[in-house]
């Protein structure tokens, strides 16, 4: 590998040179918008795994011999800001693409944004449906497995499961709201015996989880899907355990296996849960291996599942401006239909259909291994594989 | 003919404590009629009943005939009836000038306009009622500025503004030197006598009583123990006993009477 | 009947906390008269602290004296920021202190982000407390029976602090007459200090105290001092065991509602609030407040409208600003055109609060309202761009005339804390009621009618919406209405006294305020493209309340200053660093020191000085005297010296 990337950067750089003038001088711009001061715990991993995909592809000699720069922006955790930053990405700096978001909301006003101003952009983490479906637009791809994607995923497990009386506890708002709902619409079409007992919607950073507990505990479940993440998931674990609510119960969790989200609880991780996440000390495949390294080479740290997506982010923006070969965003749209690309899970595409990557997730069990929380028994799913057909798809989109 | 304000059985208490118990009295047009009593005799409780600023519990005011029975000080004021408080009232981040103009919009009802400069409505008018109570020259200071006895005349201009029928005036004089009370009574009292406007004020200073009040009343724990011209009533025995015994000397040392709680003394000694 | 054993104690354990954090809350308004903002970044200090040290200090001493500690250490911090911050500017009007507080929040937020990193931190459970007991078959923790039993004992600890000790006493009576304890010749600065550290030693020790049961992250002071305020103000201000109650009314409240409403949560506290202040207008066990130390907008330099020399001058300004677009670039002049919506804002909200006397803490909801009426008109009504920008401020001014109805009934911080509520309901409507609004995902694809489509025909728009408005706004200050409502925030004894009707004409403004307000919000949504819940948050309102403190109170002008300084300076800063917090709110402390009646006040002393060093070197006594109290420090006398209470009573609400 080493050599090959020598190699080809000598040939870009005698090509460069062979090229004198504009082509030289030239850099690609691309935006980036993220809410760093906001939610930093996703976000510093994030911006890591990007600025080391962005060194890595100018080190292999860039976008078709020009240098990639990525000119990054807070969005300070608010819709109107990303619109702000948007706006001074494309009409100050004159990026020729945005990138990035963290939150659905967000996500979706720099879509809209991009519609507008038709503008290309590649949405990194905004989980939510409709950013590729309901609202999708030309203009919009999106990275993530999606949260229908993760529910999938989730709901093929607790299928296998036993348990008949189900109770949920999301955060009361929208990633929370449609995560339970696709759950419940996946899950019972396989299992039409499932019954949901009750459900709780604790706002979103101010669970008052005593008293959550005690409510899913009187609806008396067997299985309990559970969405909170961060602070609210800590408060959650550490309730649930203390009063047993976890006893004699399964329980399916979105994103707890993260190591964002996993870490922080240490011995007091919750053993036995099923969820989605990030088990990074153990994939073995030589893409994540060769990631891994570079990371931690660099950042003498391990990555977090932002790290990943910001990683695989900045490849794939990269990917398309190569193939694209231009800056045209309507060419930059074609360059991206049917994309592959590889990223530290494996190569992924980029559906013309919908916009959306087939980036995957990892399904695993949570364990405490020296105090640590861990993934366990987990398998990579395929996000191809979780996704309707083309003819739902086509139905909740909107076909412009 | 009824008379200008008319006040039966007016009672009020505070927890269970009459403040003021069966009042009645009757003021006419033209005529100055004081109230005096010491400190917490229900003086200001009468004011504020007269004003509407407090319900009373029982009893019935009526000015010029009509009930004031449930209104606000508000519709009183509409009524005709202009006051001063014991404690000036103002608007302190206005200027002298403009509080008048406030009060003379009011009047006119032109309150609710949203357009042209209401400091620049009726100056003419404000003015004419500055000079006329003696603040002609502090127009433009804002009242935040003003010394205590130029608040009192100020808010005798506000008051004036609502060309009133009647003038209720808590303690007008206080924070004046002797002679600028004397002063100022006598030209409420030619204004009301020239215009027919009723006055009814309460004093702490007798001289000021005697000068000027056509008759006077003596509240004393919430009832009225005399009523009568000065001279009459300042030879009541009750009125002696009750209300100046202890070897108060009034006439001799312009000493106000109510001046008896500490409260009082101190707020009187940095005037 | 299990459940509803296990549900009540859930409860107490709740309010325990939450009690600790209020109490403090309460404590220091009580006596300082504080709005402390920075209470919730206290609390969050206690805890990042108190992690630090329970990782250092272990076992069952460790753990606790690790506690203490923690808010032992808080407290002096508390102390420093009492001594050198909040001393200088305890004269300044009411409200003041809360933008310098808001200020130290903002700097916190980001210094505990640089000195213990993004990620959510787990402390250990507290030796001893960590599993649980059981009662009737139920397993309560052991840490909740041992916060339900800290309740009782904090409150009566403070119950004898305040009614036992000599200290105490003082405190006491400070809180009902300062002046009479100053006269008594008690040091009254020290007085405030202690105060103030009890307060912040109570909110960090709520803080440490939820190591063993929450993460340590760097949100948590907002989470925690909205609640705390709104438990304050339902238990009725300055009182403790209000508070006390009033924390486990909102916490049993919410241990019970999620059992029939799971979704209840999210406003449960604003609507308790709002119904306890309809009801009791001065919370539970409040009593009627003592009159403002000073009111908001009183000046001694009173108000001129534009004279012709300055109305040319305007008028230059405004051609200035219309000719931007000759040369400014696209990027500049959308933040231009959002400059220009926040000055219509600010000046909305300060017609409220600086005019009227009513600081609104809950303003952004009719700037929300207005965005979504434009969003409502684009895509319910179908409406063209400029008659859906009319839909948002008749959306808003609808709002304002439901919520003003009964705001108006309050003054002060009942007001404010009552507009906060409503601003919070309307705002959880917003966030709910996704089959209308979108719930937080929104409204998307409110974009501009062609010719405004580029960023200078935006601008020019916004232009010609904002500058008639705030002319408009300017008129109505001065206008007959304006006087009136002026005078019922100078004196409500001598407006209604003279005719006018309080409650209608505040009502009325702030069915204006709302309006204007909607219009920027209308605007707002056009700049943007999209419409989310979170524009009617609680920041946007403190967003709103700081651009009007920033330009100073006082004046007339100040609003437009005060927006284009901050929300140019947010803007710039977002756009250069990621601790744009640390050096705003840096920013506003300084500003806040260096120029106490805010940047158009100083300037409008500066203008007063020169004028009168130019007429007569020598002014005259009185004018003199005015302008020094009125200075910087001067006003220092104003309740430090007891014959003041009888001078300053003389002018309507500017009592001591």
């Amino acid at each position: 590998m080493p050599k090959t990337v020598t190699y080809r950067h000598i040939l870009a750089a005698a090509f460069a040179l062979a090229m004198p003038g504009q082509l030289l001088a030239e850099d690609i711009k691309i935006g980036e918008i993220n809410s760093y001061s906001g939610l930093p715990a996703f976000t510093e991993p994030y911006r890591k795994g990007w600025q080391l995909a962005v060194e890595e592809i100018n080190a292999k000699g860039g976008i078709n011999g020009k240098t990639l720069v990525v000119i990054s922006k807070d969005d300070a955790g608010k819709p109107a800001d990303a619109v702000t930053a948007a706006n001074e990405l494309v009409s100050k700096e004159g990026v020729v693409m945005l990138t990035g978001a963290f939150f659905s909301h967000i996500g979706l006003a720099i879509s809209d944004f991009a519609a507008q101003k038709k503008i290309y952009y590649l949405a990194g983490e905004p989980l939510t449906d409709a950013v590729v479906w309901s609202k999708g637009n030309r203009y919009t791809f999106r990275l993530r497995p999606s949260n229908y994607m993760q529910a999938a995923m989730l709901a093929e497990e607790a299928a296998k499961l036993p348990a008949k009386r189900w109770a949920t506890v999301a955060p009361n708002y929208e990633y929370g709201q449609s995560a339970v709902a696709v759950f419940k619409q996946l899950l019972s079409a396989k299992r039409p015996d499932i019954e949901w007992v009750g459900e709780q919607w604790p706002p979103q950073g101010k669970i008052d989880a005593g008293a959550v507990s005690e409510a899913l505990e009187a609806t008396k479940p067997e299985a309990i899907l559970n969405v909170t993440f961060g602070p609210d998931l800590v408060k959650f674990v550490r309730e649930g355990n203390t009063r047993g609510l976890f006893q004699g119960k399964t329980v399916v969790s979105f994103l707890t296996g993260e190591p964002e989200y996993l870490d922080p609880l240490k011995a007091e991780t919750p053993e036995g849960w099923l969820t989605t996440g990030y088990p990074w000390y153990g994939i073995d495949t030589p893409e994540h291996q060769a990631f891994l390294k570079a990371y931690q080479a660099k950042y003498n740290d391990y990555p977090r599942l932002g790290s990943v997506v910001g990683y695989a982010l900045m490849k794939s923006a990269a990917a398309v401006l190569t193939k694209a070969n231009s800056t045209d965003t309507e060419k930059l749209i074609t360059a991206t239909e049917n994309l592959k690309v590889g990223t530290p899970f494996g190569e992924v595409t980029f559906r013309a259909i919908d916009h959306q990557s087939t980036l995957g997730a990892f399904v695993g069990k949570t364990a405490v291994k020296d105090g640590k929380g861990v993934m366990v028994d987990f398998s990579y799913r395929d996000g191809a594989k979780y996704l309707p057909s083309d003819d739902e798809v086509k139905k909740l989109r909107p076909q412009n | 003919m009824t008379h200008l304000l008319e006040v039966e059985s007016l009672a009020k208490s505070y927890a269970g404590v009459q403040a003021v118990r069966d009042v009645s009295f009757a003021l006419d047009r033209g005529e100055i009629l004081a109230l005096i009593g010491p400190n917490g005799a229900g003086k200001s409780t009468c004011f504020n009943m007269l004003n509407g600023q407090i319900k009373p519990d029982a009893g019935e005011i009526r000015i010029d005939g009509v009930s004031t029975r449930g209104l606000p000080p508000r519709a009183v004021w509409r009524m005709g009836v202009g006051r001063t408080f014991q404690i000036t009232a103002t608007f302190g981040s206005m200027t002298v000038r403009e509080n008048v103009q406030v009060a003379l919009l009011s009047h006119a009802r032109s309150l609710a306009r949203w357009w042209g400069h209401g400091g620049a409505a009726q100056a003419a008018e404000a003015d004419r009622l500055l000079d006329l109570v003696g603040m002609g020259s502090y127009a433009e200071r804002a009242a935040a500025e003003l010394a205590y006895g130029d608040l009192k005349r100020l808010e005798l201009a506000i008051a004036l503004a609502n060309t009133p029928k009647l003038l209720l005036m808590d303690e007008p004089t206080a924070g004046m030197a002797p002679k600028e009370r004397i002063g100022l009574m006598r030209l409420t009292a030619e204004i009301a006598r020239r215009e027919g406007i009723g006055v009814l004020f309460t004093e702490h200073d007798m001289d000021v009583v005697f000068e000027h009040a056509d008759r006077m009343m003596v509240l004393s724990r919430g009832m009225l123990i005399a009523e009568g011209p000065p001279a009459e009533v300042r030879r009541d025995p009750e009125v002696q006993a009750i209300y100046l015994g202890e070897g108060l000397v009034y006439d001799a040392r312009h000493q106000d009477l109510g001046a008896a709680t500490p409260g009082a003394a101190a707020e009187e000694a940095h005037r | 009947m299990q459940l509803v054993f296990v549900q009540f104690m859930t409860g107490l354990a709740s309010a325990a906390s939450l009690f600790l954090v209020a109490s403090g809350l309460s404590i220091i308004f009580g006596v300082t008269r504080i709005v402390n903002f920075a209470h919730g970044a206290f609390y969050m200090l206690g805890a990042y602290v108190a992690y630090t040290l329970t990782e250092r200090l272990t076992g069952v001493f460790g753990f606790w004296f690790a506690l203490l500690a923690a808010a032992a250490f808080v407290a002096l911090l508390g102390c420093l920021l009492e001594m050198v911050l909040l001393r200088r500017i305890y004269h300044a009007p009411e409200l003041f202190q809360l933008l310098a507080t808001f200020g130290v929040t903002l700097m916190v937020e980001d210094l505990v982000l640089i000195i213990w990193g993004p990620e959510d931190l787990v402390g250990p459970r507290a030796p001893g407390l960590a599993g649980a007991v059981v009662m009737f078959g139920k397993r309560i923790p052991s840490y909740d029976l041992f916060l339900i039993v800290l309740g009782p004992l904090v409150l009566a600890g403070l119950w004898v602090l305040f009614h036992r000790t000599r200290w105490g006493v003082l405190v006491r009576a400070a809180t009902l007459d300062r002046g009479m304890v100053a006269a008594l010749g008690i040091n009254q600065k020290w007085l405030f200090t202690g105060v103030f550290a009890l307060g912040v030693f109570l909110a960090a020790l709520g803080g440490a105290l939820q190591i063993p049961r929450d993460a340590v992250n760097h949100a948590m002071d907002l989470r925690i001092i909205v609640e705390a305020f709104v438990v304050v103000v339902i238990g009725g201000l300055g009182s403790t065991t209000g508070a006390f109650v009033a924390a486990i009314i909102v916490s049993e409240l919410n241990a019970f509602g999620i059992l029939v409403f799971p979704k209840i949560s999210l406003v449960l506290v604003f609507v308790v609030m709002a119904i306890v202040l309809v009801v009791r207008p001065w919370g539970l066990f409040g009593k009627m407040p003592p009159p403002a130390q000073a009111a908001i907008g009183t000046t001694v330099r009173p108000w001129r409208p534009l004279n012709r020399t300055e109305l040319i001058i305007a008028g230059i300004v405004v051609a200035f600003v219309a000719l931007q677009p000759l040369w400014l670039s696209d990027y500049a002049l959308t933040v231009g055109s959002e400059i220009l919506i926040f000055t219509l804002f600010a000046a909305s909200l300060h017609l409220l609060m600086t005019v009227g006397g009513l600081a609104s803490f809950g303003h952004a909801a009719y700037f929300g309202l207005g965005c979504y009426g434009a969003a409502f008109g684009v895509h319910a009504a179908g409406l063209p761009m400029v008659l859906a920008i009319f839909a948002g401020p008749v959306l808003a001014a609808f709002g304002a005339a439901i919520v003003g109805w009964f705001a108006v009934s309050l003054s002060g911080v009942y007001f404010a804390m009552l507009t906060l509520a409503f601003s919070q309901i309307v705002w959880s409507i917003a966030f709910q009621w996704v089959s209308v609004t979108g719930g937080d995902n929104g409204i998307l694809g409110i974009w501009p009618a062609p010719f405004a489509s580029h960023p200078s025909g935006f601008f020019w728009l916004t232009l010609a919406f904002v500058v008639p408005a705030l002319a408009f706004l300017h008129m109505v200050i001065f206008s007959p209405f304006g006087y009136a409502l002026r005078a019922t925030r100078d004196s409500e004894l001598r407006a209604e006294a003279i005719g006018i009707d309080r409650k209608r004409v505040q009502w009325i403004a702030f069915v204006v305020a709302g309006a204007a307000a909607g219009l920027g919000g209308g605007l707002f949504a056009f700049l943007k493209g999209s419409v989310f819940p979170d524009v009617m948050g609680i920041p946007t309102s403190v967003d709103g309340l700081v651009m009007v403190l920033l330009g100073g109170i006082e004046t007339v002008l100040g609003p437009i200053a005060g927006a284009v300084v901050f929300k140019a300076l947010s803007i710039w800063l977002i756009s250069q660093t990621d601790y744009s917090k640390l050096i705003l709110g840096a920013a506003i402390v300084v500003i806040v020191l260096a120029f106490p009646k805010g940047i158009v006040g100083a300037l409008s002393d500066w203008r007063a000085r020169f004028a009168e060093w130019r007429s007569d070197p020598r002014p005259s006594p009185g004018a003199a005297a005015m302008m020094a109290a009125a200075g910087a420090g001067g006003i220092s006398g104003r309740f430090a010296d007891p014959d003041d209470v009888a001078k300053k009573s003389v002018s309507g609400r500017a009592k001591p």
